[in-house]
């Protein structure tokens, strides 16, 4: 897509500054001038009333891009299982193949991973291309890349979805420029463009303040990554059939040039908040490392995980693990409750997964009280301890 | 030892806020700032070529000709000299398009060892560049580094994983992108800011300077295209409760006890 501004329709009037995200928008001697920060995002298309501005699609799809067919998850193992985004990714992607008419793919890369083969089948893939080879035993880039390359080339997918871990987004670049595609970051969302068959990949963008729909129109496969703990996986059905296909890849010396010495697992606690089912969050409103014991009183009565805002976490309230977020992680508990926080959008982001929100806020306008199911108005050092009393009332009332 | 560290020129987007009845971002006032993680870059190249005992540290960005300023900053913090890639065939470009271009002015710089990026920029957050860049270059890629020194003519170095971390070793020529965690990035001398506009070179290249195909850069050298931008829709259909918190307490505890949430 390209931008032009027609200098004659231009009246000066501004509206497009206004809409354009990106700065990329100047007015010289009143007329709107594009910059080099444009990102050709199209916001200032809509924008003009005067119809001075218009895109120009780029260059007509190549002919063989029919040829591309079906779904590919890279099926990431960790600890001799597959990781959870892997089965978060064939849930979303069974559903993208089913409304594509194609099949669901599963690369599994490892050495003696075929076993994990029919959990993917379980989780609802219809094919898993395994390569198996000692070197694979344990990530590296460069073999690991060769193997998925090798997989992609051999079966043609449309569209490729791998898991924004740090394997993930190690991995999904150096792939995807081997095969001179696109790649799209972190996508929260994925769907397909009903007229065009296109994968319409959204993203939080620009530091998480807005979001954005990137589509690759003219290359293959259309590759994401894609957040951990944002998608859902299917319910295993240890009856459905599939199909599990070795594909022979030939690793070169050049690949084993990076040696993994040691690997070390953390020692400190693991905070989980990507599997947590209940979080308890705090914002700025907690207003210090020790207020935040009325956010780890009710964690811990609920039974769940402390989750913290970037505000919370960067005033040194409590560890970086906590953050919940852009920068931190993207979570999906049943039930989250959020204190103090104001609801930033790279934080509503993070939180887009989570099945019901409760939010307490002295502020009526913050945006956290718009995305919570229950917004709470008042002061969560009130709030929080009162209904931290009343849920352990209720308990004794229900066991008495 | 000469090492080529990318820097760029981002919005300070923590400082970006969306304006409450239009649901558009408000950008008076956001300064422009370096990527905090390339800051640690250079300081990593820096810590690098002491130890080395000698050699150049340059940096890249590619940007429009205000990201001098930028440069200007890290070549007060140390680093020998500068490149800007700055033209408007550059403009539009996906993490691919970038990537591609800065290969071609690396190729055009030529004799390397490291090559050394922040993890990710804070505007876009896709920690691409840095591998891409490594594919282009065909050499080895080290990514979320935390520590990194010379042993055995190559590089040992600790980096961060999901969970947990490990040690590996590299050989050079290489690309690393680092983490915060990696060091403490040095504040530049008053002399450092002087020398950094008086005696540093500063090359601004353009499209034809580093010899990079139309088709490789910018909006024709990206396969992805933006289709729109939005300010996520709020949610909707929730509860608001107010009054006083006994009652606003209640009234949770009965919506949660109905939806089996507790």
């Amino acid at each position: 897509m390209a931008i032009n501004i027609d200098k004659t329709i231009c009246v000066g009037c501004g509206a497009c500054l206004k809409a354009c995200p990106y700065d990329a928008i100047d007015m010289i001697g009143r007329k709107a001038i594009m910059n080099a920060n444009c990102v050709h995002c199209g916001s200032c298309v809509d924008s003009c009333k005067f119809k001075a501005i218009t895109s120009t699609a780029s260059d007509a799809p190549k002919a063989d891009l029919a040829e591309w067919k079906g779904i590919l998850v890279f099926a990431e193992t960790r600890d001799g299982a597959p990781a959870k985004v892997a089965l978060e990714l064939l849930g979303r992607g069974r559903g993208l193949a089913d409304e594509r008419k194609v099949p669901l793919y599963a690369a599994l890369l490892g050495h003696q991973v075929e076993p994990l083969a029919q959990t993917l089948i379980a989780h609802g893939a219809d094919v898993v291309l395994t390569v198996d080879d000692p070197q694979l035993a344990e990530f590296r880039t460069a073999p690991f890349c060769r193997a998925l390359t090798g997989v992609i080339r051999e079966i043609k997918p449309e569209i490729v979805l791998i898991g924004a871990t740090v394997i993930g987004r190690d991995l999904a670049p150096r792939t995807a420029n081997r095969l001179r595609t696109g790649l799209t970051a972190d996508c929260t969302e994925l769907a397909i463009e009903a007229a065009s068959g296109l994968l319409l990949q959204t993203r939080p963008a620009f530091g998480g303040n807005v979001m954005a729909t990137i589509i690759c129109p003219n290359h293959r496969p259309q590759m994401s990554t894609v957040r951990p703990g944002v998608m859902k996986p299917l319910a295993a059905d240890p009856n459905r059939k599939g199909e599990v296909k070795p594909v022979k890849i030939g690793l070169k010396d050049a690949d084993l040039k990076v040696i993994v010495r040691e690997t070390i697992r953390s020692a400190a606690k693991h905070v989980d908040l990507a599997e947590a089912q209940v979080i308890v969050a705090g914002g700025r409103g907690v207003g210090g490392a020790q207020q935040f014991g009325v956010v780890r009183d009710l964690a811990a009565l609920l039974g769940g995980e402390i989750g913290a805002s970037r505000a919370a976490v960067e005033s040194g309230w409590i560890g970086h693990d906590h953050q919940v977020g852009q920068t931190g992680k993207s979570v999906s508990p049943k039930l989250y409750i959020a204190l103090g926080i104001s609801g930033a959008i790279q934080h509503l982001a993070g939180i887009s997964g989570a099945d019901f929100v409760v939010a307490v806020n002295r502020d009526p306008l913050a945006p956290i009280m718009k995305a919570a199911d229950v917004a709470i108005v008042g002061d969560l050092h009130q709030v929080a301890p009162l209904l931290a009393a009343e849920i352990r009332r209720h308990r004794k009332e229900a066991s008495a | 030892m000469n090492i080529i560290v990318t820097v760029k020129q981002v919005p300070d987007t923590n400082d970006v806020r969306i304006d409450p009845t239009t649901g558009t971002l408000i950008r008076e006032g956001v300064p422009s700032i370096v990527n905090p993680e390339d800051r640690h870059a250079v300081e990593l190249a820096l810590e690098l070529r002491e130890a080395a005992g000698g050699g150049r540290v340059t940096v890249i960005s590619m940007g429009p000709p205000q990201a001098e300023v930028a440069l200007r900053e890290v070549l007060a913090m140390g680093a020998d000299e500068a490149i800007l890639l700055s033209d408007r065939a550059f403009a539009g470009a996906d993490t691919l398009a970038t990537a591609s271009a800065l290969s071609y002015a690396i190729k055009k710089i030529g004799n390397f060892d490291l090559i050394i990026c922040g993890r990710q920029a804070i505007d876009g957050d896709t920690a691409q560049v840095g591998p891409q860049l490594a594919e282009f270059l065909q050499i080895p890629q080290v990514t979320y580094v935390l520590t990194a020194r010379f042993s055995y003519g190559g590089l040992l170095i600790e980096r961060q994983t999901d969970s947990g971390t490990q040690r590996l070793t590299a050989p050079l020529p290489a690309l690393l992108t680092c983490l915060k965690e990696t060091n403490v990035p040095r504040i530049p001398t008053l002399p450092g800011c002087i020398g950094a506009y008086r005696e540093k070179t500063f090359t601004v290249w353009s499209a034809k300077d580093i010899a990079a195909p139309a088709e490789q850069i910018g909006l024709k050298g990206s396969p992805t295209q933006v289709r729109r931008t939005f300010t996520p829709a709020p949610k909707g259909e929730g509860r608001i409760l107010t009054g006083e918190p006994a009652a606003t307490v209640r009234q949770t505890l009965d919506i949660l006890l109905e939806k089996g949430l507790i």
